[in-house]
């Protein structure tokens, strides 16, 4: 079956979708297990959005040392270019076509044309994107100097060039933050972080940040409104009650030249909507099984797609589960199990991956909570599996290991996360 | 007496401390659960030091600037000054991750990114 007979045609056991840690680890670890293997991604580097966090703070599990992002990317990015692993930049995947469960096709375009690859199977590892201003509500002029941090960040840590000097910053979660303390290190002038929620969104570490000069947050404020003319010249911010509702009268401006979006980062899914993968409303990213494989078979996903990862190192273990699945799909045809455990959320757990486990083998829940806690315990009620925790919150996403044999004869866990 | 609060970074745990200073001597150390998260805390409010980072701009790379940290972290008062020392500085490709590119003050000025 050729349905593209105009367009050049490749051949891999797997395509890896996105050069970011996730796919870079995918790959890596598809050539150790001796799987033909191609990855894509559509900048001009590997490294996703690693290049352009130059802060340390990655790596102290993969690694076991503390690096910055562009260390942490070329260390991977040494490793699968020693390997041999085939790989593209400046290819943008359009399209992911399945025709059955080993024939799947991915069509992209590159400087030197456009490509179809056929492929027994797909790691999707493209990243998240991040929420602009019109979705958190944001209204007023349509002004330059409206960034999210993302790209605030490229601009300063790729292109050096400062995207503004009097800065105020929307969301306090660990991007934010590290934001800030770039503006402030560069000469800008930060005059305030809007926190919607009543607590800092991002790493104790990070907060610290804030304090080091002199940044003012505001907890259950947000921005409303942002005026100018040709550039933002002030923004409007009102506090929220309890209930995240605006309290009338509470309004003041602040004058700026630039407004930053922090309000957090959404699995980057679409492609994999158009066939017919299931999604999952509380992570934004698909349903996986324990090999992260989607609800179409062959289909694997990792990193920031599947669900929003804090650490890179939980980013780059994941990547190298989906190749080890893609390995075992390829292999036998299909990822087997007899029974599939479901996997459900309880008590301030606010969402969950994977979803499903086939008991066959030790497993890693990633989870995050609904509010910050202390002193609580997290419990598998199911297999009578508890964990002692002295703090939980939001921002930082827990981890825990289930072992083959301990959930082997159970149809369904919950995880929940109550006092102690 | 100046009392300072923050949250210990020092590991996950996040113990809420308090530091006590007079006279810049420091009078009590309350809130953390262990002697790592106390000796963190009386450097924070005596000699508080962060590893810096930064771009400098680099001529002739695949990109328009390196990135850079310190070899060990800088005494927090002295990082404005390093800010503009920094500021000063230009890269000619090629350089390699990893690369001594400056020296400031006895503190290595360390490329994160090669060019
Ligand atoms: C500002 C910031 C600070 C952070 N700080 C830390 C920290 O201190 N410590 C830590 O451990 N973690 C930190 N993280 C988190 C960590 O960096 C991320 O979780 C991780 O990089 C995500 O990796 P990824 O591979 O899933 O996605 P990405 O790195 O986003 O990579 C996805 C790649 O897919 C490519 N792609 C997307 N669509 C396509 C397409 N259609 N065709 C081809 N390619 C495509 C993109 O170009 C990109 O290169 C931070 C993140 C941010 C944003």
């Amino acid at each position: 079956m050729e349905p593209f007979p105009q367009i050049p045609m490749l051949s891999y056991d797997v395509v890896v979708i996105g050069g970011g840690p996730a796919g870079m680890a995918a790959a890596v670890r598809a050539k150790e297990l001796g799987l033909n293997v191609l990855l894509l991604d559509e900048n001009d580097y590997l490294g996703g959005i690693l290049p352009q966090c130059i802060h340390p703070g990655f790596g102290l599990h993969y690694y076991k040392e503390e690096l910055t992002g562009p260390e942490f990317a070329s260390r991977l990015a040494r490793k699968l270019v020693e390997l041999g692993v085939e790989y593209k930049t400046a290819a943008r995947v359009l399209e992911i076509k399945n025709y059955s469960d080993l024939e799947k096709v991915v069509i992209f375009t590159s400087p030197s044309g456009v490509y179809q690859v056929w492929a027994k199977a797909i790691i999707y590892a493209a990243g998240a994107r991040e929420r602009h201003a019109f979705e958190i509500g944001i209204t007023g002029d349509r002004v330059a100097g409206i960034y999210t941090a993302g790209e605030a960040q490229m601009l300063m840590d790729i292109y050096g060039v400062l995207p503004g000097k009097e800065i105020v910053i929307v969301g306090s979660g660990d991007v934010g933050l590290i934001m800030a303390r770039r503006f402030a290190l560069e000469g800008a002038k930060v005059k305030a972080v809007i926190e919607l929620m009543p607590y800092p969104g991002g790493l104790a570490r990070n907060v610290m940040i804030l304090r080091d000069f002199d940044i003012p947050l505001y907890l259950s404020h947000k921005v409303v409104e942002v005026r100018g003319k040709g550039r933002v010249e002030r923004v409007k911010v009102v506090k929220v009650d309890e209930n995240l509702n605006e309290i009338p009268g509470s309004e003041f401006w602040i004058e700026a030249d630039t407004l930053i979006i922090s309000a957090g980062l959404v699995p980057s899914v679409k492609k994999l909507k158009k066939i017919g993968v299931e999604i999952d409303p509380a992570t934004g990213g698909p349903v996986v099984n324990d090999r992260l494989e989607t609800s179409v078979p062959g289909i694997f996903v990792a990193g920031n797609s599947l669900l929003i990862n804090d650490l890179v190192d939980y980013v780059a273990e994941q990547g190298e589960l989906a190749a080890e699945g893609a390995k075992e799909f390829i292999e036998k045809g299909g990822i087997e199990s007899k029974k599939w455990i479901k996997v459900e959320k309880g008590e301030n757990v606010r969402l969950l991956a994977p979803h499903y486990l086939s008991g066959e083998g030790d497993v890693y829940l990633y989870l995050r909570v609904s509010k910050p806690m202390e002193d609580v315990e997290l419990r598998v009620p199911e297999i009578g599996k508890k964990m002692r925790l002295p703090v939980v919150k939001p921002a930082e996403m827990l981890r825990i290991k289930l072992k083959a044999e301990e959930i082997k004869n159970t149809e369904k866990l919950t995880v929940e996360v109550v006092k102690a | 007496m100046t009392t300072y609060r923050f949250t210990c970074i020092v590991c996950p745990l996040g113990c809420s401390i308090e530091v006590e200073v007079e006279n810049g001597k420091v009078k009590d150390v309350k809130g953390c659960r262990c002697p790592r998260g106390k000796e963190w805390a009386v450097q924070e409010v005596t000699n508080p030091k962060r590893v810096v980072m930064s771009v400098l701009p680099v001529e002739g790379g695949a990109l328009p600037t390196v990135s850079v940290k310190t070899a060990e972290p800088v005494p927090k008062e002295k990082i404005p000054e390093l800010m503009k020392f920094l500021a000063n500085l230009k890269l000619k490709a090629p350089v390699k991750a990893g690369e001594t590119v400056a020296e400031w003050e006895g503190i290595k000025i360390v490329a994160t990114r090669g060019a």
